[in-house]
C-alpha cells in the first residue's frame, strides 16, 4: 500500500472514530470503534470489509467542501486495490493489471482464441461429438485444469498474506457460516435497513446494485455448478457431453449464463450512473475489465449454445468462448475476481472478531 | 428592484434545516405551493441539523428503535431540571406531547433510525438516533420535499421582511448576485440562531466571543432574527444564553461538529491559562455535565483551558480527532502548552496530595472518589495524576446554538407587540429560546424543530388556502 494511501486512510478513520454516526450502515463502522490507532493491518482489514455501499459518504457532515474533506469509500477502495496488489503473486504483474486491466484482458482473449483457432485450422484437435468434434475433451482438460488450479493456488498465497497481515485467528465453522450468509445476502449492501445502498442516484437508497450483484454472483455459481455436474457426469457416470436441454449441466449453464449476462450488464450500467469520485479512480479500468470479462464469458457461452442449435459458426464461437474463459481463469488472482475471495475472508475475520469481543 | 418571476408561491420558508423541511413537507402535503430559501450552497445545506444525531421522544411503549417508555411527565421533569424552570411550560408541553409523533412522521418521510450509538447508552430509552446522523436526515427530507413539489433555492440570503399592519407583505432576498422580492401568502422563519455571527456574539459576550468556536453551520448568522428584532416583533431570551460545550481547542472556527468534542474532563484535572483549577471536574457523569463546561471555559482568561490526564486515563473516553500534547513530566507538558511549569507542577502536586484511596474507581458511574482539602474539590473519579506519559487537551467554548429568538404562541405564530403577525410563523432554533431559557436536553432541539415545523407548516397551509 502506498504510504500516502495509508496516512490518508489513517487520517480519515480517526475522524470516523471520533464521530461514529454511521455505525448502523455496515460492518466497517462497528469494527472502527474497536481501535484507537489505524495501522496497515487495520486499514487492510477495514478496506476489504468495505463493500463501497457509500451510505457513509452521503451521510457524512465532513465531506468536501468541509475542510476535513472525508471520502471514506474512495480511500478504502484505493487501500483495498493496493492491498490486493501487495498480496498478489507475482507482484509486478498485479500492479500492471491494475492500470492496464482492460488491455491485458482483451489481448489475452484475442491471443488465446487465436492459438485455439490456429490449432483448429492446422491440426485436427477434436474427434468427439458436439463441441468435442472441434476440440477434444482431453485437450480441454489438459489446458483448463491447470489454468483453473494454478490461479487458485496463487490466490491462496495472497489470502494467506492477508490473513497474516490482519492478525489471523482460529476459524470456527460458525465464523464461516456467518461470512457465507453475509455474502449470500450481501448484507453489507443492505444499508442496515434493507433498503439498499447509495449508488446510482446519490443519496437515494436502492437495492438495484445488490440485486445485480446477486444475479452476477449466483449466475457465476450456477455456471460453475454446470461445469461441476458435467465433470461428475463425464468421469463418474461415464456420460460425456453433449447433454440434452433437460439435464443438470444445461439447466445450470443456461440459467447461470442468462443471470450472469444480465447481472454484469446491470453492474456496468449502474457504474456509468454512479459517482466515480467515490471509487478508486486510478484502478477503475481493472475493475471494469473484470465485469466486462464476466459478461463476455456468459454471453459467448450463451451464443455458443444458440449457434450450436443451428450449427452456425460453432467452431469460431467455441474458440472465442474458451479464450474468454481461460483469460478469466488465468487473471483470477489479479483481476477484481480476487475481491470475492478477499471479501469473504474479511467477513470471516469480522465474524471471529465479533465472536471474541 | 427586480421581481422574481416565480411570485406565485403560497408559502415561503426561510431556512433549510429540520424545522424548515418539516414545515415544507407538511404544507406541501396539504396542497400548498412551497418555496424554501436556504442560505447555504447545496453541499452544506441543512443548517445545524446536518451535525445532529438524534431527537428526544416521548413514548408510552417500545417505539421503533426506542425501548421501554418515556412519559410526558418524566420528559417535563428532565426539561425543568436542566432549564431550572426557565421555560414556557405551555410551549414545552406541546413539544413534549407531540414528540411522540416525530419518529413515525420522519420514518414516513424517508428518515431511517438506528439504535443508540456506542458510547451513548444513557440515551437509548429517550432518544431515537438517525441512521447515518443528521445529514442523512436532511438528505431524506430534501428528497421527500422535492418529491412533494417544493421549490428549493440555495445560496439565498434573506435581507428583509416587510411587515405592514401585522402582515408580512414582502420578502427580499439575494440569490446568484441578484436581488429578488416575493409576496407570498404566508412566511415561516426557520433560519436558526445567530451563533455564526461573531460580531453579534461579541456584542453579547465582549471580545471573549472571538475565541469561541462555532460547532455548527457558518450560515446561521441571524439575519432574519435581526431584521425582525428591528421591527415590531417580540423576542424572547437572553443574547448570552446558548448551548455551549467545551470542545477541543484545535477545532476549526466553524463546522467542526461532533468530532471536536472531548469526553475526558471527568477523568482529568482542568486548569486555565494560569495553571489553576477552577471547577469540580468530577461533579457528575459527563453526559449530564458536558453542556456546562463551554460556559465555564468561556469565563476563563483567553477562553482556554487544558484537561490533563495521566496514561491510566487513556482509553476511558471516546478517542479525540486531534492527538493530545504529551510529555513524560508535568513540567515538560506545561512547556509544550505554554503554561508556567512551576505553577502547573504545584497545582498537580496539591491536587495529588488531596486524593485519597483509588480503590473503587469506576468509570461512567459516580464513584465518590473525592479529593479532601483542595478547592475546588473533585468529587468523583479523583485519582492522582502520576503515571507518565502525561497528556493534555486544550479546551475552548464550542457554541452549538444561541437561545435568543422570536416569541411565538402555541400555534407557532410570531408575536408582535400588538399580537400575532397574521401570516408569519417560526420553527426551530429561531424560536427554541421560548422553551430552552437555559441549559440543554440532548436531542430536544431537533424535537422542537420537527414539532413546531409541522405546526407552522399546517397553520401556514390553512392560512394560505
Amino acid at each position: 500500500m502506498h504510504a500516502d494511501t495509508q496516512s490518508e486512510a489513517q487520517r480519515q478513520l480517526t475522524v470516523c472514530n471520533a464521530c461514529r454516526y454511521c455505525e448502523g450502515y455496515c460492518s466497517v463502522f462497528p469494527e472502527i470503534t474497536r481501535h484507537k490507532d489505524f495501522g496497515l493491518a487495520e486499514i487492510s482489514h477495514l478496506a476489504n470489509l468495505c463493500h463501497n455501499c457509500r451510505g457513509c459518504y452521503y451521510a457524512c457532515q465532513f465531506t468536501a467542501p468541509h475542510e476535513f474533506d472525508l471520502n471514506l469509500p474512495q480511500i478504502l477502495a484505493t487501500a483495498r486495490q493496493e492491498s490486493w496488489t501487495d498480496f498478489a503473486f507475482p507482484n509486478a504483474f498485479a500492479r500492471r493489471f491494475q492500470t492496464s486491466g482492460a488491455a491485458i484482458s482483451l489481448a489475452m482473449i484475442i491471443g488465446i482464441s487465436a492459438i485455439f483457432g490456429l490449432a483448429q485450422t492446422f491440426g485436427r484437435i477434436g474427434n468427439g461429438s458436439g463441441f468435442y468434434a472441434v476440440m477434444s475433451h482431453a485437450l480441454m482438460v489438459a489446458i483448463f485444469m491447470p489454468a483453473f488450479l494454478l490461479p487458485l493456488g496463487v490466490m491462496g498465497i495472497g489470502l494467506r498474506r492477508y490473513w497474516v497481515q490482519v492478525g489471523g485467528g482460529w476459524i470456527r465453522p460458525k465464523d464461516v457460516w456467518a461470512a457465507v450468509s453475509a455474502a449470500a445476502t450481501m448484507k453489507n449492501l443492505s444499508g442496515g435497513h434493507g433498503e439498499g445502498c447509495n449508488y446510482e442516484d446519490a443519496d437515494r437508497y436502492s437495492n438495484t446494485r445488490r440485486y445485480m450483484h446477486h444475479l452476477t454472483m449466483y449466475g457465476f455459481l450456477l455456471c460453475f455448478a454446470s461445469t461441476s455436474t458435467g465433470t461428475i457426469y463425464h468421469y463418474l457416470l461415464d456420460y460425456p457431453a453433449p447433454y440434452p436441454l433437460l439435464s443438470l449441466p444445461k439447466l445450470f449453464g443456461i440459467s447461470g449464463g442468462v443471470s450472469l449476462s444480465f447481472g454484469t450488464l446491470g453492474l456496468m450500467w449502474l457504474k456509468t450512473k454512479s459517482d466515480g469520485h467515490l471509487d478508486a479512480a486510478a484502478y477503475s479500468t481493472g475493475d471494469f475489465a473484470f465485469v466486462m470479462l464476466l459478461f463476455l464469458v456468459s454471453t459467448t457461452g450463451l451464443l455458443l449454445y444458440i449457434q450450436g442449435l443451428f450449427d452456425v459458426l460453432v467452431a469460431q464461437m467455441l474458440v472465442i468462448h474458451l479464450g474468454t474463459v481461460l483469460t478469466l481463469f488465468l487473471l483470477l488472482p489479479y483481476s477484481k475476481m480476487a475481491h470475492g475471495f478477499y471479501r469473504l475472508t474479511a467477513l470471516v475475520q469480522d465474524a471471529i472478531r465479533k465472536r471474541s469481543r | 428592484m427586480d421581481t422574481n418571476s416565480d411570485t406565485n408561491t403560497d408559502i415561503l420558508i426561510i431556512g433549510g434545516g429540520n424545522a424548515a423541511l418539516s414545515a415544507a413537507i407538511t404544507a406541501a402535503e396539504k396542497g400548498a405551493k412551497v418555496t424554501i430559501l436556504e442560505s447555504a450552497p447545496e453541499a452544506m445545506r441543512g443548517g445545524n441539523s446536518r451535525h445532529t444525531r438524534n431527537l428526544r421522544c416521548r413514548h408510552d411503549g417500545p417505539l421503533s428503535v426506542l425501548q421501554d417508555s418515556y412519559s410526558e411527565e418524566e420528559y417535563m421533569q428532565d426539561l425543568l431540571a436542566v432549564t431550572k424552570g426557565n421555560t414556557n411550560e405551555q410551549l414545552a408541553r406541546i413539544a413534549i406531547g407531540r414528540s411522540a409523533e416525530c419518529v413515525p412522521w420522519l420514518e414516513a418521510h424517508g428518515v431511517r433510525f438506528q439504535s443508540a450509538l456506542s458510547g451513548t447508552l444513557s440515551l437509548e430509552r429517550t432518544n431515537a438516533f438517525f441512521l447515518g446522523g443528521g445529514k442523512a436526515l436532511v438528505n431524506a427530507l430534501y428528497r421527500t420535499a422535492q418529491a412533494c413539489g417544493v421549490t428549493i433555492v440555495y445560496e439565498a440570503d434573506v435581507t428583509h421582511l416587510e411587515i405592514d399592519e401585522a402582515r408580512v407583505t414582502r420578502v427580499d432576498y439575494t440569490a446568484n448576485d441578484e436581488v429578488h422580492s416575493l409576496a407570498p401568502k404566508a412566511v415561516i422563519a426557520a433560519a436558526g440562531g445567530f451563533q455564526a455571527n461573531i460580531e453579534w456574539l461579541e456584542r453579547a459576550w465582549g471580545p471573549a466571543a472571538r475565541n469561541f468556536r462555532i460547532r455548527g453551520t457558518p450560515y446561521n448568522r441571524g439575519a432574519v432574527l435581526a431584521d425582525l428584532q428591528a421591527q415590531d416583533v417580540q423576542t424572547v431570551g437572553d443574547e448570552k444564553q446558548c448551548h455551549a460545550v467545551a470542545i477541543d481547542g484545535r477545532a476549526p472556527h466553524f463546522d467542526g461538529g461532533i468530532v471536536t468534542r472531548l469526553d475526558c474532563v471527568v477523568y482529568s484535572v482542568v486548569v486555565n491559562q494560569n495553571a489553576e483549577r477552577f471547577y469540580d471536574e468530577g461533579e457528575d457523569v459527563w453526559p449530564k455535565r458536558y453542556a456546562i463546561w463551554g460556559r465555564l471555559v468561556a469565563e476563563q482568561p483567553e477562553q482556554v483551558a487544558y484537561a490533563i490526564i495521566d496514561s491510566r486515563a487513556q482509553g476511558l473516553f471516546m478517542p479525540s480527532v486531534f492527538p493530545p500534547e504529551q510529555a513524560d513530566t508535568i513540567e515538560d507538558l506545561a512547556d509544550k502548552l505554554g503554561l508556567d511549569s512551576g505553577a502547573l507542577a504545584k497545582t498537580i502536586e496539591t491536587y495529588n496530595a488531596a486524593c485519597g484511596t483509588e480503590d473503587g474507581f469506576t468509570p461512567g458511574k459516580l464513584d465518590g472518589l473525592s479529593t479532601v482539602g483542595v478547592m475546588p474539590a473533585k468529587t468523583n473519579w479523583a485519582r492522582r495524576i502520576i503515571d507518565p506519559p502525561f497528556s493534555a487537551y486544550a479546551l475552548r467554548p464550542g457554541i452549538t446554538f444561541t437561545y435568543f429568538g422570536l416569541r411565538v404562541n402555541e400555534r407557532a405564530q410570531v408575536m408582535s407587540k400588538e399580537g400575532p403577525v397574521q401570516n408569519l410563523w417560526a420553527a426551530g432554533e429561531i424560536m427554541a429560546g421560548s422553551i430552552l431559557g437555559e441549559g440543554y436536553l440532548a436531542g430536544f432541539g431537533m424535537t422542537i424543530g420537527n414539532v413546531f415545523g409541522r405546526i407552522a407548516g399546517e397553520e401556514a397551509a390553512n392560512y394560505a388556502r
